[in-house]
């Protein structure tokens, strides 16, 4: 089945504070290895599959750094 | 896929200064939120505080203006009283609001000034390096209360919201947060309705306090701050409807 949302997160915005990650309920944000011009570790959409474009994500982030789609 | 969710459109697409996980942008982007779906951007005037917010003109595509520190209210009324036709916000926090400025915040009130404060409360002075405010917990440690705020010496916890809802000039107060998904909504709809108010009456203060993590000062991780005011900071501060004498049903 084809996934019914997906995020996209402005990497330069983020400033790893993890919030996102603690409000998805699909597992599907984690910290990137790679770092912005900020020195942060950028949190990362996993596409797991399983996005349902709740928003939570991006209603938590302080930064307003996540775009939420849905199908 | 349809966009469902972006940042709105009178925040500017300036990056935050404020430290990873700070409640103060969120509490910057529901405001824009509500100027969007208002549609008042053209006619809203925001007042600066002095604290970490000093610089918030930065990221609002309204009109905002710098307060001396603590003097929110006295400048938003003297803007009020000139164009009566604006939307005006004053953006405090506790130090601001509760400490330096706690007369110009009263005499506002019990005038009934009909504009809206927007109190935010992280229970620190935050940008001069976490002393502690009038609404540090009792107990809770900060670099001026090494061992935990102490009653006998340092006074009670202010709670501004209970305070200024005795006056009879004050017509909406609510206490939100903004830790969850769940109290971000409610302080979005918290705002909206201050905001809605103020434009249909041209008599009464509205004030929404926010409850808002300070992680730096605080020592903890963004998620556990945000759990912290779950478990400890709402116990002194409740959430909630202080104050609602408006005929206007919730936002939305
Ligand atoms: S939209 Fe919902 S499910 Fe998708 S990443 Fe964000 S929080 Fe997770
Ligand atoms: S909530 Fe926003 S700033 Fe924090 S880690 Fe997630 S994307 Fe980055
Ligand atoms: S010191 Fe506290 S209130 Fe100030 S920007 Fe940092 S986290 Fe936010």
């Amino acid at each position: 089945m084809a996934p019914k949302g997906k995020i996209e997160i402005d990497e330069e915005l983020c400033k790893e504070c993890g919030l996102c990650i603690t409000v998805c309920r699909t597992d599907n944000i984690a910290f990137s290895s790679r770092l912005n011009s900020s020195g942060f570790h950028p949190a990362s959409f996993k596409d797991n599959g399983k996005c349902t474009g709740c928003t939570l994500c991006a209603v938590m982030c302080p930064d307003g750094a996540i775009e939420v789609f849905r199908a | 896929m349809k966009k469902v969710y972006s940042r709105p459109k009178s925040l500017k697409p300036t990056k935050f200064h404020y430290c990873p996980g700070c409640g103060h942008s969120t509490v910057h982007r529901l405001i824009c939120e509500v100027i969007d779906e208002l549609s008042i951007a053209d006619r809203t005037i925001g007042v600066c505080p002095a604290g970490c917010a000093v610089i918030a003109y930065n990221y609002f595509d309204v009109d905002m203006i710098e307060a001396a520190h603590g003097r929110g209210c006295a400048v938003a009324t003297g803007i009020k009283r000139v164009l009566p036709d604006r939307v005006i916000f004053t953006y405090q926090g506790d130090g601001d609001l509760a400490a330096i400025g706690t007369a110009e915040t009263l005499h506002a009130a019990n005038r009934g000034e009909n504009f809206t404060i927007i109190f935010i409360n992280n229970a620190v002075y935050g940008m001069t390096g976490g002393q502690m405010a009038p609404t540090t917990l009792t107990g809770q440690f900060s670099t001026t209360t090494p061992f935990g705020r102490s009653e006998k010496l340092d006074g009670y916890p202010i709670r501004v919201s209970e305070l200024l809802a005795q006056l009879p000039g004050t017509v909406y107060i609510e206490r939100c947060a903004v830790n969850s998904p769940l109290n971000i909504n409610r302080t979005k709809k918290a705002l909206k309705k201050a905001f809605l108010y103020q434009m249909d009456n041209d008599f009464g203060l509205t004030m929404i306090e926010i409850l808002s993590q300070c992680p730096t000062n605080w020592k903890m991780s963004p998620p556990d701050a945000c759990r912290w005011m779950e478990e400890v900071m709402m116990k002194e501060y409740p959430l909630g409807i202080i104050k609602d004498v408006t005929a206007i049903k919730g936002a939305e």
